[in-house]
C-alpha cells in the first residue's frame, strides 16, 4: 500500500479560533497608543496628560466591546486585522491630538482641536463595525445586490460634482447645518462588491475568449468594454472633481480584480497603457493635475513665498532621520493649515518616530492587507474571495497613493491614510471595510460542519441462528 | 522632563512598535512558512505514532477512514500489531500495514488482499479494528471457511499477535 510509504505528517495549524490571540493582541495595540499619548504628554507639557485615564478607557472599551462581538458573530474570524486597525486607529488619534497642540495649525479658522471630533468618528466606524458584523450573516448576501451596488456607487461618486469644491477638489457632499462626507470613501467598498459580483459572472467570457498575440492574450472588442466605460469614468472623476486619487483608486481596483478574476496578464498592460495615457490626457489640460505634478518634480521651487508642502514633508523626513525626534518633538507644525493632520500625518509621523516608526507603521498596513489577501485565498465561494481581494486591493493603492505621495514617489493626491489621518469618512468606512474582510474570514476559516452519520458506513449486522 | 527620559521613551517606544510588528507575525508564521512538516519516527514508535498521525490527519482522509472502517475515533495501544504479513500461499511476503481500516480478503477484485486461491470464496473474510482497537477476524460466509490456529471461525473472533489465520492454501498473521 503506498501510504505506507508516506513518512511525513502535516502538523496541525494551530487553535481552530484564534479568539485568545486576537485579545492578546489587542491589549497590546490598545497599550502602544496610551504609551505614545504619556510620551506626547511629557514632552510637551512635561506632565503626564490628564486625558489619559480617559483615552485608555474609551480605546480600551471600544476594542474590548469590538473584540466580544467578534467572539460572538465571528469566532473563526482571522485574529490580527482587528489588533492591527486598533493600533493604527489608536496611534492616529495621538498623532492628531499631538498636533492639536501646536497653537498655530489649530486656530479656530482651521477647525480647531480635532481629536475629539476624530475621536467621535472611530466610535460611530466601531458602531458600523459591529452594525456590519452583527447584521451581515453571510458575505454572500451582498452578491444580490451587484447591480443596485452599481448605481449607489456611481451616485455617490457623481454626487460631490454639484457641491462646491473644497481644498481644490470637489470630493465632498456638505450638508448644511450637520456636516460634510467624503463619498468616495463608501464609495470604494460599494464598487467592489459591484465588480466581485459582475467579474464573478463574466470572468469567463473576458478570460476565455480572447486571441494570443505577441505572448499576450487580446481580448475581444466588445470584452473591452467594461475596462473602457470604468477608464472613461474614472477619467471624468480627474477632470469634473479634479481628484487624482479617487481617479486612480477606482481604475486601480478595476484592473486588480480584473486581473485576479481572468488570470491574464495583459490586463494588467492595458490597464497601465490606459491610465498613463488618460494621466497624460487630462494632464495637458487640468490645471489642477498640473500643477501637483509639477510641485511633485519641482519640489524647492519658491511658490507663494516659500517651499511647496511635498518640500515641507521631504524636510520634515530628513529632521526625523532613522529614529526620529521624539513624540511631541517635531516640527511638522511648520508645514501650516490643515494638511499635516490629514494628507501629511505621515510626514509627522516620520519625523517623530523616524524611518524605523515609519516602516513599522507600513508593515502594519502591509500585514493588514496580507490577511486580506490571505483571506481571499482561504475563501471558499468566488465572490468572496474576488470581493476580499478588492477590498484589499482597494486599501492598498490608498496607502500607497497615499504614502508614494507624501514621500515623493508619485505626484499628491487628496486621500487620506487609512485609519490613521484625520477625517471621518475615511476612519467610518475603513472600519466597514475591515468588518466585511472579518466577515468572509469568519466564513472561509469556519471548519465545516460535521457530515450526518451515513448508514452505508454502519457494521452490516449478521444475524446466526 | 530630563532629555535622557525623553530619549529612553523615544527609543522604547519604537522597541514597542516594532515588537508588536514581530509578535503579529509570529501570530501568522505558518503562513509565511508553510505549515509545520514533523518526519514520522522508526517502527519502534508504532502506536504513538499511529496516534499523531490520526489526530493531525485532514479531514477528508479521517472521514474516508471513518468510512471504510466505521471507527475512525479508535485508539492504537501500545503493543498492538502494524502490520499483516502473509506467510504461506502465493501472496507470501506481501504486507500491509494497518491503520484503523478494515482489510478485506477474497477473491473479488475489490478486495483487499485479492486471493488467487481455489478454495477461498470471492468475499471470504475480513479483518478490522473493534473500538479498542483489538483486531478482529470475521469470517462472511465462506464455502471452506477461515481458521484461526486451527479452530474453524463462526464467530468474529479477536486475532492474538502471531497467530495464523488460515484461508485455503494462505496463512496471515499480525506482526508487530
Amino acid at each position: 500500500m503506498s501510504s505506507t510509504t508516506n513518512t511525513t505528517t502535516i502538523g496541525t495549524i494551530g487553535a481552530p479560533s484564534r479568539r485568545n490571540t486576537e485579545l492578546a493582541m489587542l491589549v497590546f495595540a490598545v497599550l502602544i497608543p496610551v504609551f505614545a499619548y504619556i510620551n506626547v504628554g511629557l514632552a510637551k507639557e512635561e506632565a503626564v496628560p490628564a486625558g489619559v485615564l480617559g483615552y485608555t478607557l474609551g480605546l480600551g472599551l471600544l476594542a474590548g466591546v469590538a473584540h466580544l462581538v467578534v467572539r460572538k458573530w465571528a469566532p473563526y474570524a482571522d485574529p490580527l486585522m482587528l489588533p492591527i486597525a486598533t493600533l493604527l486607529n489608536g496611534l492616529g488619534l495621538v498623532f492628531i491630538w499631538r498636533l492639536d497642540q501646536e497653537p498655530q495649525i489649530s486656530t479656530p479658522q482651521l477647525g480647531g482641536a480635532m481629536a475629539p471630533g476624530q475621536l467621535m468618528w472611530s466610535t460611530l466606524g466601531v458602531a458600523l463595525f459591529l452594525g456590519v458584523l452583527i447584521f451581515l450573516k453571510d458575505h454572500r448576501v451582498l452578491q444580490r445586490y451587484t447591480y443596485i451596488s452599481m448605481v449607489v456607487a456611481l451616485v455617490l461618486l457623481i454626487a460631490p460634482i454639484f457641491f462646491p469644491a473644497r481644498f481644490g477638489a470637489r470630493i465632498w457632499i456638505t450638508i448644511p447645518g450637520v456636516g460634510s462626507l467624503q463619498p468616495g470613501e463608501f464609495a470604494k467598498i460599494i464598487i467592489a462588491i459591484f465588480f466581485a459580483g459582475y467579474l464573478m459572472v463574466k470572468r469567463d467570457a473576458l478570460a476565455l475568449a480572447s486571441r494570443r498575440f505577441m505572448g499576450l492574450y487580446l481580448p475581444r472588442g466588445r470584452d473591452l468594454g467594461p475596462i473602457l466605460v470604468i477608464w472613461a469614468l474614472s477619467l471624468m472623476i480627474l477632470v469634473f472633481e479634479t481628484d487624482l486619487g479617487t481617479s486612480l483608486l477606482f481604475f486601480g481596483l478595476f484592473v486588480i480584480m480584473l486581473y485576479v478574476a481572468t488570470e491574464r496578464t495583459s490586463w494588467i498592460v492595458f490597464g497601465l497603457l490606459l491610465s498613463a495615457g488618460g494621466a497624460v490626457a487630462v494632464a495637458t489640460f487640468e490645471s489642477h493635475v498640473q500643477v501637483r505634478v509639477h510641485n511633485w518634480l519641482n519640489p524647492l521651487e519658491l511658490l507663494n513665498g516659500g517651499v511647496t508642502e511635498t518640500a515641507q514633508a521631504m524636510y520634515s523626513f530628513g529632521s526625523g532621520g532613522i529614529l526620529g525626534s521624539g513624540l511631541g518633538q517635531g516640527y511638522s507644525r511648520l508645514i501650516g493649515g490643515i494638511a499635516p493632520k490629514s494628507d501629511y500625518i505621515l510626514a509627522t509621523v516620520g519625523e517623530e518616530i523616524g524611518l524605523a516608526g515609519l516602516m513599522a507603521i507600513l508593515l502594519l498596513y502591509g500585514l493588514l492587507i496580507e490577511r486580506g489577501i490571505r483571506t481571499a485565498l482561504a475563501a471558499r465561494d468566488p465572490f468572496g474571495k474576488l470581493l476580499s481581494i478588492g477590498l484589499s486591493g482597494a486599501f492598498a493603492l490608498q496607502v500607497f497613493v497615499v504614502a508614494g505621495g507624501v514621500t515623493g514617489l508619485i505626484p499628491l493626491t487628496g486621500m487620506t491614510m487609512p485609519f490613521l489621518a484625520q477625517g471621518g469618512s475615511s476612519v467610518i468606512a475603513n472600519w466597514a471595510l475591515v468588518a466585511i474582510l472579518l466577515r468572509i474570514s469568519d466564513t472561509a476559516r469556519r471548519p465545516a460542519p460535521t457530515p450526518a452519520p451515513s448508514t452505508d458506513a454502519e457494521m452490516t449486522q449478521v444475524v446466526r441462528p | 522632563m530630563s532629555e535622557l527620559t525623553l530619549t529612553v521613551m523615544r527609543l522604547g517606544f519604537l522597541a514597542v512598535l516594532w515588537l508588536f510588528v514581530i509578535v503579529a507575525v509570529q501570530v501568522i508564521r505558518s503562513d509565511l512558512f508553510g505549515t509545520r512538516v514533523t518526519q514520522r519516527g522508526a517502527a519502534r514508535r508504532g502506536g504513538q505514532e499511529a496516534r499523531t498521525q490520526r489526530q493531525a490527519a485532514p479531514p477528508q482522509q479521517q472521514q474516508q477512514r471513518r468510512q471504510e472502517g466505521g471507527r475512525g475515533g479508535n485508539r492504537q495501544r501500545r503493543g498492538a500489531p502494524t502490520k499483516l504479513v502473509v506467510s504461506e500461499g502465493s501472496l507470501t511476503g506481501t504486507t500491509v500495514a494497518l491503520q484503523g481500516q478494515t482489510i478485506s480478503l477474497g477473491r473479488a477484485h475489490d478486495s483487499t488482499i485479492v486471493l488467487d486461491d481455489d478454495y477461498a470464496s470471492s468475499r471470504h473474510a475480513r479483518i478490522y479494528p473493534d473500538r479498542d482497537g483489538q483486531w478482529i477476524v470475521e469470517d462472511l460466509g465462506s464455502t471452506n471457511g477461515t481458521y484461526l490456529d486451527r479452530t474453524r471461525l463462526t464467530t468474529p473472533t479477536p486475532i492474538p499477535l502471531g497467530a495464523p489465520i488460515r484461508i485455503g492454501k494462505t496463512v496471515i498473521e499480525l506482526r508487530k
